[in-house]
């Protein structure tokens, strides 16, 4: 009996099987980008923030992990016994020989299944027109009535009063409350669409819901709901869970606001705006006040000129002005008589002057008195008569001495021949 | 103008603050007679104190829609 032959090539060790096999695992297109569907047992989340389980069916299991990073993105908190669906790609753990699913992405089971159906209802609606951008209608500038369609215990009915008592507190809210989760969400919401169009005077409808997944978020996406959005003869505005997610009545709405909060904002002015405009306004009207009071005042300033002119109050003062100088020709006629009266008469007082016996003394002359008055003859006086010699600045009184006639002087003469 | 000009109290914010902004274009644009503009004036004053008013004065009413109380809603609405 032949001992079977050895090996023709050397034994492979463990080490190079194991890394062959990863290098068959890993290159092999299906298995490098694949969804799963299991349950999840054995759940382990070590601190290093790195997720482990493994997901098993009635058949088979299979050892999954999930580095932190992606871990991270997970949106749903993960149980033992949750059936999900994991993506990603199948390797080697080469230490334990163990084969695994390297998972990059999870969700829960039968959102896959969901979201194809979401897919479906929308591209119906949508060859409808439900979506069609020329529906949409524009919102109210200053809502009165505000209708809200949400869960009366959400942290998004707060959020959206909270935001419109902030922003526009002017507005009433008419609140229609409605479960926004599960199987009696659909009939709920559209009840409360249809009650609050009974309600009068209402502008506009919030329907919104805060965060969660896809599922919890999947009532609006029913087709009754949609379409009761789309019939709304009022404008309506979504604030569905967060900035990714879109439902169908997102898409059917006025408005699609990322969130509740969101939405409360689009539907109101904010008071700041306002009375920055009322500001303005004041401002503009007191600008306008005023330029027209300056306008009214130079018209009527330049009225009272043009009056004043005409009124007899100026023809008055014109004949004033004509008096006074009238006036003041006669007073300068008057002034130019008494000027020549007053030459004449200096005229003659000079004259006068000369003819003064006074005026004769200054030049030398002597008039001679004794007490019979003024001596024209030397022969009148004797020897020994007292005599008075004027002068032009005095008297001499002086005594003759001996009178001296004239050889040639005569008895008679003219008196008025005085001097000599 | 008199007739066709209710009370600036009742008028809410939207009404007051359209007008306002009539009365402002038609003091900018339409040059009224000075009577006319003055009472314009008045107005527009009265209407940012109403608007002003309204803001300042403003508590969010929030009802909620239950049975029968659509009676209650109709109060004041003007359907």
């Amino acid at each position: 009996m032949e001992l079977p032959l050895p090996f023709p090539a050397p034994a492979l060790t463990v080490s190079d099987l194991t890394r062959y096999l990863r290098q068959v695992l890993e290159s092999d297109a299906i298995l490098r980008d694949i969804w799963v569907a299991g349950e999840v047992s054995n759940l382990s989340r070590p601190a290093s923030g790195h997720v482990y389980f493994t997901l098993k069916d009635a058949g088979a299991a299979l050892r999954c992990v999930v580095w932190r990073m992606n871990a991270q993105r997970v949106r749903f908190n993960l149980v033992n016994g949750q059936a999900v669906e994991a993506h990603g790609y199948i390797s080697l753990y080469e230490r334990d020989g163990q084969y695994q699913l390297y998972i990059d992405a999870l969700r829960p089971a039968g959102e896959g299944w969901l979201y194809q159906e979401f897919l479906r209802l929308k591209a119906r609606l949508e060859s409808e027109g439900l979506f069609d951008p020329a529906r949409k209608r524009p919102l109210p500038a200053f809502p009165r009535r505000i209708g809200i369609v949400t869960s009366p215990t959400g942290a998004a009915l707060q959020d959206m009063l909270n935001t419109l008592r902030r922003r526009y507190p002017l507005a009433e809210v008419i609140l229609a409350p409605a479960a926004v989760q599960g199987d009696e969400a659909p009939p709920a919401i559209t009840a409360a669409l249809q009650g609050l169009l009974r309600v009068p005077g209402l502008d506009v409808i919030l329907l919104a819901r805060g965060g969660g997944s896809l599922e919890d978020l999947w009532a609006f996406n029913d087709e009754q709901v949609v379409r009761a959005v789309a019939a709304s003869p009022l404008p309506v505005v979504t604030g569905i869970g967060h900035e990714t997610d879109f439902t169908l009545c997102d898409f059917a709405a006025d408005v699609r606001a990322p969130t509740p909060t969101a939405a409360a904002e689009l539907v109101t002015p904010d008071a700041a705006d306002l009375r920055y405009q009322l500001m303005e306004c004041r401002a503009r009207l007191k600008g306008w006040m005023s330029s027209l009071l300056g306008g009214e005042r130079r018209r009527l300033t330049e009225r009272t000129n043009r009056m004043n002119l005409l009124s007899p109050q100026r023809r008055i003062q014109d004949d004033r002005q004509r008096l006074d100088q009238l006036a003041g020709r006669a007073a300068r006629s008057l002034y130019a008589t008494l000027q020549l009266r007053r030459a004449h008469l200096d005229g003659n007082q000079q004259r006068l002057a000369a003819l003064n016996p006074l005026a004769v003394l200054r030049r030398g002359y002597a008039v001679v008195y004794d007490a019979g008055g003024v001596i024209h003859s030397a022969r009148a006086v004797q020897p020994g008569d007292d005599l008075t010699v004027q002068l032009a600045d005095g008297r001499i009184q002086a005594q003759a001495q001996r009178i001296i006639p004239n050889a040639d002087s005569g008895e008679k003469h003219d008196p008025k021949n005085t001097g000599g | 103008m008199t007739p066709k000009t209710p009370a600036v109290e009742k008028m809410n914010y939207e009404q007051a603050f359209a007008e306002l902004e009539r009365v402002i274009q038609a003091l900018e644009n339409d040059q009224p007679a000075l009577e006319e503009a003055l009472a314009l004036f008045e107005r527009g004053q009265a209407l940012v104190k109403r608007c002003a008013g309204l803001l300042d004065e403003a508590e969010l009413r929030v009802r909620r829609l239950g049975e029968g109380d659509f009676d209650l809603l109709t109060e004041d609405g003007e359907g």
